[in-house]
């Protein structure tokens, strides 16, 4: 059957790329975009950092204006899915509209771990993750003197940053023993660990919280593990997010740590695909295991992905994952998965805040962290999109940099 | 609202009204011109906001930072007049800023 309705639910990263690709693939059927907040679509990155700090407006997130999508055709409707009936391939919405579909594409995305702790509703205690969050929080990040951030996870330290740029007596409460530490190398958190603290940021490592306090239904101040009771009049939690699954498990979907797609991203049902922060998909550069990814280039390669295979280009998705965070005056950008990485050599000066980590398996090179080196990033990409061949001993010698040996190995 | 001209690799030319304040990436994305995919949004992340500049306007914009310059070293086919366009602010005054698209992004 040819396809001639799409219905994408979700207008984030992933559900945008989806109806712009189709389009520009030549698409020419029905498709819905489902927005469930307010506004034009836009991008998330941001809200941690160049719009919190007020550099760029709010018209610079925006991914398309108004105009495009009434010029590509794409139906952009404010509205909620909330149950899809497969039998007769229908999205029901909470407004009572019926939109019918022949392919549906699931780009829910996912929501903020909740603080499950007593205090937890107190005024000044945020997640960060839609635009309404750092409207509310940009005035309050300028006013604040005592920041409490709970989790040193990418958002936190990215909002520990800004708010130690504003003035404000930053304290990070982390459960682990360094920044980051799912994510990165200890060589790269050590980095940005002393970076946050010449900026002045404190951290508390292996420490949680207890409970916040408040006066007047504001919060006041943050009991911590370890018995110390610190001051705070703003709490900012980044605590892992919990993929938007509820949609998928009521229609039936196979569902285990977000919806779980093939290696071209179709569901349990070949009529339904998902994408982006809520899929669990067989990544090849975790071999193979379900894994779910929560990033702009995952959403935007999973949605030209599907747009392709919708118009009869399927492939196997492979894209190498990527991903960039900015904290302060530090720009990190990690080429492929770390996960199981075992062995590292380093390039560049931690000192001077400009160093790669090159992360092994074995003798395997999987993935690359470069602080203020986006070169080494960028042939760090070109080099784990091919089987890797670059051991740890020839990265280890003397003199060796990522830029010459690409060159010297380029097939 | 400065009027520029973007020209595709295959000769297709575009005539777009931008806004000031707006990056160069975001007045041809917003037209819809989509071969240019500018995927991380204007961090200076991707490289996929390649654009070769009319040496005219060169000089109008501040100079390649280093952090451009890096990703710009892996662009199929840099040449001296290659940007990445999200760096690229416009002000008044710059009707008639000419760009033309690569054949391939990053
Ligand atoms: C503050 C912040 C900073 C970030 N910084 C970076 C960064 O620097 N680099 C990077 O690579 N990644 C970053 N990310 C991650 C990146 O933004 C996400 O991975 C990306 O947005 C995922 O896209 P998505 O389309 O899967 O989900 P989302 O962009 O979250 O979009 C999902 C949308 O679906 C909607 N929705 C959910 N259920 C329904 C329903 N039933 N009906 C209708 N709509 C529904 C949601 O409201 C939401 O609008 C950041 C994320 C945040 C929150
Ligand atoms: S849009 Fe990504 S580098 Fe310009």
């Amino acid at each position: 059957m040819s396809i001639k309705s799409v219905v994408i639910v979700g207008a984030g990263h992933g559900g945008v790329q989806v109806a712009i690709s189709l389009r520009q693939e030549g698409f020419t059927g029905r498709i819905v975009l489902l927005n469930d907040e307010e506004g034009l679509p836009y991008q998330r990155p941001p809200l941690s950092k160049a719009y919190l700090l007020g550099k760029i407006g709010e018209s610079a997130m925006l991914f398309r204006p108004a105009t495009f999508y009434a010029e590509q055709r794409v139906e952009l409707i404010h509205d909620h899915a909330h149950a899809i009936d497969r039998t007769n391939r229908r999205v029901l919405l909470t407004s009572g509209g019926v939109l019918d579909y022949d392919h549906l594409v699931l780009a829910t995305g996912a929501h903020n771990r909740p603080l499950n702790i007593p205090g937890a509703e107190l005024a000044g205690v945020y997640g960060v993750k839609t635009k309404a969050d750092a409207d509310a929080l940009s005035p309050l990040v300028k006013a604040a003197k005592h920041v409490v951030v709970i989790g040193a996870g990418f958002i936190g330290l990215e909002f520990a940053a800004v708010a130690a740029a504003g003035g404000a007596a930053v304290e990070v409460l982390e459960l682990g023993d360094r920044p980051m530490a799912r994510a990165v190398s200890p060589q790269m958190s050590d980095l940005f660990r002393s970076a946050h603290e010449s900026w002045g940021v404190h951290f508390n490592f292996r420490c949680g919280v207890v409970a916040l306090e408040g006066e007047a239904g504001q919060v006041t101040s943050v009991t911590i593990t370890d018995g110390r009771r610190l001051v705070a009049d703003l709490v900012v939690y980044g605590i892992g997010v919990i993929p938007n699954v509820q949609l998928a498990l009521e229609a039936g979907l196979d569902v285990d740590n977000g919806i779980r797609v093939n290696s071209v991203l179709l569901t349990s049902d070949p009529a339904i695909s998902a994408l982006g922060d809520v899929a669990a998909f067989p990544c090849v550069q975790n071999g193979e295991r379900y894994t779910r990814l929560e990033s702009v280039q995952n959403a935007v390669d999973q949605g030209k992905s599907i747009a392709a295979r919708l118009m009869g280009k399927a492939a196997l998705y492979v894209a190498l994952p990527w991903f960039w965070t900015d904290q302060g005056a530090l720009k990190l950008q990690i080429a492929g998965l770390s996960i199981g990485a075992d062995n590292y050599v380093v390039l560049g000066d931690a000192g001077a805040q400009q160093m790669s980590v090159l992360c092994f398996r074995g003798e395997e090179l999987i993935a690359v962290e470069s602080c203020n080196r986006p070169g080494d990033h960028i042939y760090a990409r070109k080099i784990l999109a091919r089987p890797p061949a670059l051991t740890p001993l020839v990265a280890a010698a003397q003199g060796f940099d990522l830029k010459t040996w690409e060159a010297e190995n380029r097939r | 609202m400065p009027t520029i001209n973007v020209i595709e690799h295959n000769g297709i030319a575009h005539q777009l009204s931008a806004d000031v304040g707006q990056s160069v990436m975001q007045a041809v994305t917003f037209a819809g011109i989509s071969s240019m995919s500018a995927d991380c949004g204007g961090a200076c992340a991707c490289a996929t906001c390649h654009a070769y500049l009319d040496e005219a306007w060169m000089d109008r914009f501040p100079p390649v930072q280093e952090t451009e310059d890096a990703m710009l070293d892996i662009v199929p086919e840099r040449r001296p007049n290659s940007r990445l366009s999200c760096q690229l602010v416009l002000t008044e005054g710059m009707d008639g800023l000419t760009l033309h698209l690569p054949a391939a992004q990053f």
